[in-house]
């Protein structure tokens, strides 16, 4: 350094308040979940009362399952709908429909979502007058309507890899007569590959999380987890809801952790290359 | 292998090509496009009692085609002052919560931004882990943290500063800190990637030609990072004028917001048109950052 600061910056103040205002919140959620008394705000003491009350709520348990099933279909798909549409934006050049395309990739990243939400409800409504099909609404409905917003998130992911990725490489497999479909998985999809599993991990986390679109296009059949969780905190705050917000913390952070190791592994096997290409 | 003839006559058509693009085309076309249209078609039919409860645009009858298209809707939101206060509502609240958003979101990136190389994934994870979680259950947590008898004024009672709780929950104040908590990390993120690009010399140049700090910022990095403040604000502003989650939990009788108006006009009132017809308004009113935020994007999406 150029010189040495007594004291700490304004921003590097604000970045830690920032990420204490952050975490603060959730650490009180964890905390609370570990409360004997119902009241979410009195400490009364060690328990883990609430953990098992969780674990026999046969309610939350089959929407855990739903939403998992839901989430991990809609991400996959959206992963194929993404990576197709990222690619296109940025390898076809000008084609017709790109303006067209390119703003229903970007639209759904900020759409307020009671608006998507009631606009697929509508559809939804009217494919079934006019061909008959969703006969009922439920998993099938959110599954496309996650898949869609998913997408978009996806496309923006994959996008900002592929423009970072060498071209040069799939190029060169195209001169050498690779067809299009060849190089796409050959070349293009290992380089891409770690953008793609990010993206799967965001929309499966997107269609975990959201409420309000579910909400839409659900039918009786089908209940989110967030359609639960939704229907017990509007009632007031309830200590199973920590117990359940402290487990999904703790799997996301297991998760991020687990991504920053591999992150860093990776990292580090590239820079020792570098290192090695320079030796010799 | 593929016989080579078949081959040719796919490639001649660009039958592959065509299909590629077609693949995201007809599906957003089908589900993100046409539903809106829907909207606008339903917002201009009259409610019903039938299921689906809304009226139809075109009749056949007596061979006459009737065309209707009823703007009861739209005047009825005009007349009743309830959703003019709404809008309002969502806006002066939304545009609150970007600007505070955009004042701890800006040093919170410049920071992670001017961090050591190995420090600055950690930080960028930990800024977005939040995200990751539930959005419902993080602002649940400001239910336990602001309530009469939540933790703030648990603390502020026992430690003695005030003797009767203050009154937080159900109010602008609420709101406005759930928005801030929920969508800081969208701020953060398109801010810190564009002053991880700024390039250093730019700011080294400025200060050997005698440039103050303070004037560098805002002559060289504050223009240099618009794209991202342009970015980050409108990735809180737009979903936030469009809330339900957060005012439904978080505020009360005084902070009436269009999503939940919505919300209520369609779930519990079942007025599909004028639900539809608050729909079309809302998106009316987000058309300019809308395009803002395509434009920005999509410069991002093919440069």
């Amino acid at each position: 350094m150029m010189r040495s600061r007594r004291r700490p910056s304004f921003t590097t103040v604000m970045l830690v308040l920032g990420l204490l205002f952050l975490y603060l919140p959730m650490v009180v959620l964890v905390v609370y979940s570990f409360n004997e008394s119902r009241l979410v705000t009195v400490w009364a003491g060690f328990s883990t009362q609430w953990y098992g009350e969780l674990f026999r709520d046969q309610q939350i348990l089959s929407a855990v399952w739903t939403s998992l099933e839901i989430a991990f279909f809609a991400a996959s798909m959206a992963v194929c709908l993404g990576t197709v549409a990222a690619f296109v934006m940025t390898r076809y050049g000008h084609f017709r429909g790109k303006t067209a395309l390119s703003s229903m990739v970007t639209a759904p990243l900020v759409m307020p979502e009671v608006i998507t939400g009631l606009s697929l409800l509508l559809l939804f409504v009217q494919m079934a007058q006019l061909i008959g099909w969703p006969a009922d609404r439920g998993m099938a409905t959110i599954w496309i309507a996650h898949t869609t917003f998913c997408s978009a998130y996806v496309a923006v992911v994959v996008a900002a890899r592929l423009r970072e990725v060498d071209r040069s490489i799939e190029e060169a497999a195209m001169d050498l007569g690779s067809p299009p479909v060849k190089t796409f998985f050959f070349v293009t999809l290992p380089v891409i590959a770690p953008a793609l599993a990010a993206g799967w991990l965001l929309a499966f986390t997107l269609s975990l999380d959201d409420l309000v679109i579910a909400s839409f296009v659900s039918g009786p059949g089908a209940n989110t987890l967030p359609m639960v969780v939704f229907s017990s905190v509007r009632m007031g705050v309830s200590p199973k809801i920590n117990a359940l917000a402290t487990l999904i913390i703790l799997t996301v952070s297991l998760a991020t952790l687990l991504a920053w190791y591999f992150m860093r592994r990776s990292e580090a096997k590239r820079q020792s290359v570098i290192q090695q290409g320079e030796g010799v | 292998m593929m016989p080579s003839r078949i081959a040719g006559f796919i490639k001649r058509l660009h039958l592959g090509r065509r299909a590629v693009i077609a693949f995201p085309l007809v599906w957003l076309t089908l589900f993100f496009l046409l539903p809106f249209a829907l909207v606008l078609k339903i917002s201009l039919s009259e409610s019903a009692i039938a299921i689906p409860p809304y009226g139809p645009l075109v009749e056949y009858a007596d061979q006459t085609l009737n065309i209707f298209l009823n703007l009861g809707n739209y005047l009825f939101l005009l007349s009743d002052s309830l959703y003019v206060a709404a809008y309002w509502g969502s806006i002066k609240t939304a545009f609150v919560a970007t600007v505070v958003c955009l004042l701890i979101g800006y040093p919170m990136a410049y920071a992670m931004a001017r961090a050591p190389g190995r420090l600055q994934l950690i930080l960028l994870l930990l800024v977005m882990l939040p995200s990751w979680t539930s959005f419902l259950i993080r602002v649940y947590a400001w239910m336990g943290i602001l309530s009469n008898s939540g933790l703030i004024n648990n603390l502020l009672m026992g430690l003695g500063v005030i003797d009767s709780p203050l009154r937080m929950m159900n109010t602008q104040f609420s709101v406005i800190v759930g928005i801030v908590y929920a969508y800081l990390p969208f701020m953060v993120l398109p801010l810190y990637a564009h002053l991880t690009r700024l390039d250093n010399s730019l700011l080294e140049a400025a200060s050997d030609l005698g440039s103050r700090k303070l004037n560098t910022f805002l002559k060289v990095t504050l223009p240099l990072s618009m794209g991202g403040i342009i970015a980050g604000s409108m990735l809180v502003f737009i979903p936030a004028v469009g809330e339900f989650v957060i005012p439904e939990l978080l505020g009360g009788p005084d902070t009436l917001m269009i999503g939940k108006v919505l919300w209520e006009e369609f779930f519990l009132n079942r007025d599909w048109p004028v639900a539809s017809a608050l729909a079309m308004v809302m998106l009316l009113l987000l058309l300019v950052p809308i395009v803002w935020f395509h434009r920005y994007q999509s410069r991002e999406l093919e440069e």
